[in-house]
């Protein structure tokens, strides 16, 4: 275990804690407005304070990491279930129209930038969580297409793919059987690096008005609000920002980590 | 030039700078929306009547800062015995911008245009009593009307009822040529509008030779360029909550005022539920107004029962028929069949009385079982939707024209209240002309309305201006959008 993964895992385990917490649990109620106890800073009683609507904060952040963690885990769900089996039939039939096709198509999407384009099908599709996730997860789909198709087209080259074609399997059976395994690893840390970039994607659109809307609490929009505030209230804004960074920060390591972790080399390095 | 007298050219040069920085006779003032272009009488638009009243264009009356209306172009008048024809006479000497004379003819021309049958004006009502504009002679306007109406004076003081000329009326929206203090200078869209001194002016020169109008529409940039003194003043600042901060600082003033704003829960009056009464006012007392005007306005705000201005003298204080009270709203609600509330959508507006006023009202409601849909809309989207397609259920909005009870008598209009009571009021106010009578017919007008829950009333928007510490005659109130820059001066 490097030191990168327990900090990785300890950063996102957090805040997976806290939305899990937040179904059963929060400090108070994170809709509940107490206009008079507007803008308090962290108190014994308001433990990361309120905001200009004397809501709490941290029953907010807590909420709010749950909109972050459900908009980026299912975008990451769309990128892999449909950019994996794309990837792996491109490989399967590499120099073929198929392969051609795919691969061209990624390109396109590719080459928008994935923010604004996000925000265009927001605004043609209309503001909301479910609009975001799919705005993103749209994006995800050639990084995992790509990256599947790149490490399965040097797997069809090993000896034990020529075994298996000898032995009779066909290309979709030895995708799924042999090549999907091998490229698992690589996988899941894509899919990490991929989760934080969601939820700083979602942040982003929460941010300008597109992602969930209120009262469901969003990091994005908590940053918005505080913006005329921050002079007089900068906790407004340090506490959702934190909320962000400490998150992408502990994705990122995590993914860093288990990339050392489970790369077959660095294995035999380390035995 | 030695190192002595380089020292003294220096600083004698900085002392210019600094002389020349406190004779200082321009101002710069931020707005946040920018025009679409500069024609009063043919758009709503509230941000065109900021730079151009009173500055580029004036009216046959005019209003002043504490809302009264006053002569303008015309010097004085005469009222006929039975009410019906007002003879206006003009200044003498005013010429437009281009050099032409103001005469009568461009008076009966800027009527007849705006009150058209293929007229543009967006308050072609304020017009609709008049019969005909005669140009006696070229001092002398006759304008007859149909029968005796009371607000004739008030209604030629508009934005929208300023004299344009025939000759430059083709390039108006982007050459305005009025016969005002200021000229137009340029438009940087996006940017600013400049105006300078118009030295032909008939009346008093005014203290500042240009103004600069320029446009910010985010309120952290706004709070920057304020707080940087980039600009001089902001007409109606859009964060309320960064006052205090400028309240504090010895450089700037801060001047809290009323609008003409009412602010309203804007109800689809014809949309099942909301043709009940009984679910209007359940709504009407599920609002805390006070807890929107601290929570959204931060403190500034005056609470409204009815749709009228709380600084008019015919105002009635009509706020306890709804006051906040859950559990009535509760036990409405059950009566009119939604003992478990409804669901509804609540179309939002950009500004942050909407905006921030609409995620409180959507949490009161919730609060009372009734669940209205949060849908944030831009402007345009909200003109679209709500305002002519009538495609809501709620909507947060400032009415912002003065004296508008009027659009209640407008059964087509967008929360589409059909009363036939109110409108034989309203065609009876029209027909008075005695103030004392008039009076008595806007408060019966406004506890009709309060009495019948047509929309939810919040508050009065409050002018929220903030300036320099030096600039004088700003208005603090705004009966009108205006920005009266020929008031305005520096003190030392």
């Amino acid at each position: 275990m490097t030191r990168n993964l327990i900090l990785g895992t300890a950063l996102s385990s957090m805040v997976l804690l806290a939305a899990a917490v937040s179904f059963l649990w929060t400090p108070f109620d994170h809709a509940a407005m107490n206009i008079p106890a507007k803008l308090q800073t962290p108190n014994a009683q308001h433990w990361l304070g309120t905001d200009h609507f004397g809501r709490d904060l941290m029953s907010m952040i807590m909420v709010g990491a749950r909109t972050s963690i459900a908009v980026a885990l299912v975008a990451v769900g769309i990128g892999m279930g449909a950019g994996v089996p794309l990837g792996l039939a491109a490989a399967a039939r590499k120099g073929s129209w198929l392969d051609e096709l795919i691969m061209r198509g990624n390109d396109l999407v590719f080459a928008f930038p994935s923010l604004v384009i996000a925000i265009l099908i927001t605004a043609v599709l209309g503001a909301g969580a479910v609009n975001a996730i799919i705005a993103i997860g749209i994006f995800n789909i050639p990084v995992f297409a790509r990256i599947t198709r790149g490490a399965a087209l040097s797997l069809w080259e090993r000896e034990f793919i020529l075994a298996a074609r000898v032995a009779g399997k066909g290309a979709a059976r030895i995708s799924a059987e042999h090549i999907l395994p091998n490229v698992m690893n690589l996988l899941i840390v894509q899919g990490t690096i991929q989760f934080s970039l969601g939820i700083l994607a979602e942040a982003g659109l929460s941010y300008v008005g597109l992602g969930a809307q209120p009262p469901t609490p969003s990091w994005g929009r908590m940053l918005a609000d505080a913006q005329t505030m921050v002079s007089f209230a900068p906790h407004l804004a340090l506490v959702p920002g934190m909320a962000i960074i400490l998150t992408v920060l502990g994705l990122n390591l995590l993914g860093d980590g288990l990339r050392d972790y489970l790369d077959p080399k660095l294995r035999v390095a380390r035995a | 030039m030695g190192f002595k007298s380089f020292v003294f050219a220096a600083s004698s040069a900085l002392a210019l700078m600094a002389g020349g920085a406190w004779a200082k006779d321009s101002v710069t003032i931020g707005l946040q929306l920018e025009p679409p272009h500069l024609d009063p009488t043919s758009a709503a638009a509230q941000a065109i009547d900021s730079v151009v009243y009173s500055n580029i264009f004036e009216g046959l009356t005019r209003f002043m800062g504490d809302g009264s209306v006053v002569p303008g172009l015309a010097e004085s008048w005469e009222i006929s015995g039975d009410g019906t024809i007002y003879t206006f006479k003009l200044r003498e000497g005013v010429t437009f911008h281009d050099g032409s004379t103001m005469d009568a003819e461009d008076v009966k021309f800027s009527l007849d245009r705006a009150r058209a049958e293929d007229s543009t004006n967006a308050q072609k009502a304020l017009f609709e009593g008049i019969t005909a504009v005669e140009a006696v002679d070229p001092q002398t306007v006759q304008i007859t009307l149909e029968a005796p109406q009371g607000s004739l004076l008030f209604n030629l003081a508009w934005g929208d009822a300023v004299i344009v000329a025939p000759e430059s009326i083709e390039s108006i929206k982007t050459n305005p040529v009025g016969t005002g203090a200021y000229t137009f200078q340029e438009w940087v869209q996006g940017d600013r509008i400049t105006l300078a001194r118009n030295p032909d002016y008939w009346g008093e020169q005014p203290a500042l030779t240009s103004a600069t109008f320029k446009f910010i529409s985010d309120p952290t940039a706004a709070f920057a360029a304020m707080m940087a003194e980039d600009i001089d003043a902001f007409d109606n600042f859009p964060a309320p909550e960064n006052l205090p901060q400028f309240d504090a600082d010895p450089r700037f003033q801060v001047l809290v005022g009323s609008t003409e704003g009412e602010t309203i829960l804007s109800t689809n009056n014809k949309q099942p539920p909301f043709d009940d009464i009984r679910v209007r006012q359940a709504m009407a007392h599920a609002i805390d107004r006070q807890a929107i005007i601290d929570g959204a306005m931060f403190g500034y705000g005056t609470p409204i029962g009815t749709h009228f201005a709380p600084h008019n003298p015919a105002y009635k204080d009509l706020t306890g028929k709804s006051a906040y009270d859950p559990d009535q709203a509760k036990a409405l609600l059950a009566e009119a069949g939604f003992p478990d509330g409804f669901e509804t959508t609540l179309h939002l507006p950009p500004p942050s009385y909407a905006r921030r006023g609409g995620e409180i009202v959507a949490a009161q409601l919730a609060a009372v079982g009734i669940k209205a849909e949060i849908i944030n809309v831009e402007w345009a989207q909200w003109l679209e939707s709500v305002f002519r397609g009538k495609s809501f259920g709620l909507t947060i909005i400032s009415h912002t024209e003065p004296m508008d009870i009027g659009i209640y008598a407008r059964p087509e209009y967008y929360f589409q209240y059909d009363s036939k009571p109110f409108q034989e009021l309203m065609a009876k106010l029209t027909a008075t002309t005695d103030a004392d009578a008039r009076a008595a017919i806007l408060q019966k007008a406004q506890e009709m309305i309060s009495a019948d829950y047509v929309n939810g009333y919040l508050f009065q928007l409050a002018k929220l201006g903030v300036a320099k510490a030096g600039l004088q005659g700003l208005w603090e109130n705004a009966p009108t959008a205006a920005i009266d820059l020929s008031a305005l001066s520096w003190t030392e």
